[in-house]
């Protein structure tokens, strides 16, 4: 079944690239911003069909590569 | 004294160091990422590159290659690992030293000469060095030192910070730091000082008619430490 996870950057680390993308934004008339994040998104097919193993298998792939946990969150949304 | 540098998919410093280390003295052997053993060292480094391309986040890949088992056994037991730039990059990913590097905060990749203040000389990459300043230089993308605050707090506590981007005088401030670095930090050491990463290359500054050879100081000083 397919997984997918989200990984975001933590509050408190600074987002160069999320900043100049907010600029940008705002330079093209899209005002109403207050703050832009990137992030990363992964579709990972696995071989499993039970859900709640899928889950559990993605969540150690992000704890042990996907994210780097001193400075991005993950989230994991289960897909079909 | 023996060394072995690793080479990733990618590294492309791997040679340089390789000339400078045997220039100094080393008895040198290049190892392949895939290899499991590393050859009988008293020094192991991480060379400067672009290990696979820099996917996901730079040294991520490289740092669950198969080599890396036996380098981080290596340096769990005592051993002298020093990993420049990509090195460093890999050095934090596989969990040897705190903290991670961000992208430059000016989105700019790097390419100059730095100052660097040695500020630890209680270990043995240091060790007796008569500069407290040295010259070396940096090329990087992603160099821009980033640790939690409890993080900072042990590393700090421990005198984990082993140099810093300074001017030519030794001074540390906000105009000098290239990248964004959390306290001007270029280069860090683990808990038990035995493994070093950087983002400055030494083994750029090796020749007086080429660059500067403060590298020439660096490397010079580390034989005669772990001699």
């Amino acid at each position: 079944m397919k997984v997918s996870a989200v990984i975001t950057l933590k509050k408190d680390v600074l987002d160069p690239q999320g900043k100049v993308i907010h600029e940008t934004l705002d330079g093209m008339g899209f005002n109403s911003v207050n703050e832009v994040r990137q992030g990363k998104y992964f579709e990972i097919d696995v071989k499993e069909n039970d859900p709640k193993k899928a889950k559990d298998l993605v969540e150690d792939m992000c704890k042990k590569l996907l994210a780097n946990l001193v400075i991005e969150n993950y989230k994991i949304i289960e897909t079909q | 004294m023996k060394s072995s540098v690793i080479t990733f998919p990618g590294s492309n410093c791997d040679r340089d160091m390789d000339v400078a280390l045997t220039k100094f003295g080393f008895k040198n052997k290049m190892v392949w990422h895939n290899d499991q053993e590393l050859p009988k060292s008293d020094l192991i480094v991480l060379p400067g590159g672009f290990s696979y391309g820099d996917y996901l986040r730079c040294g991520s890949m490289a740092s669950k290659s198969k080599i890396m088992n036996s380098v981080i056994n290596f340096a769990k037991s005592g051993g002298l690992v020093m990993g420049i730039c990509n090195g460093f990059q890999i050095l934090v990913e596989a969990g040897l030293v705190p903290g991670v590097l961000l992208r430059n905060k000016y989105l700019q990749f790097i390419c100059k000469n730095v100052h660097v203040k040695v500020d630890n000389k209680e270990n043995t990459f240091f060790k007796n060095l008569d500069k407290k300043v040295l010259e070396f230089h940096i090329a990087h993308n992603e160099g821009n030192y980033f640790c939690t605050n409890d993080q900072l707090k042990e590393i700090e506590d421990n005198n984990q910070i082993a140099i810093y981007y300074c001017d030519q005088n030794g001074d540390t401030n906000d105009q000098i730091n290239p990248n964004g670095s959390i306290k001007n930090i270029a280069g860090i050491f683990n808990k038990e000082k035995n493994v070093l990463g950087m983002m400055p290359h030494p083994e750029r500054m090796i020749d007086e008619s080429l660059s500067g050879e403060d590298g020439s100081i660096f490397f010079k000083n580390l034989l005669n430490n772990i001699k």
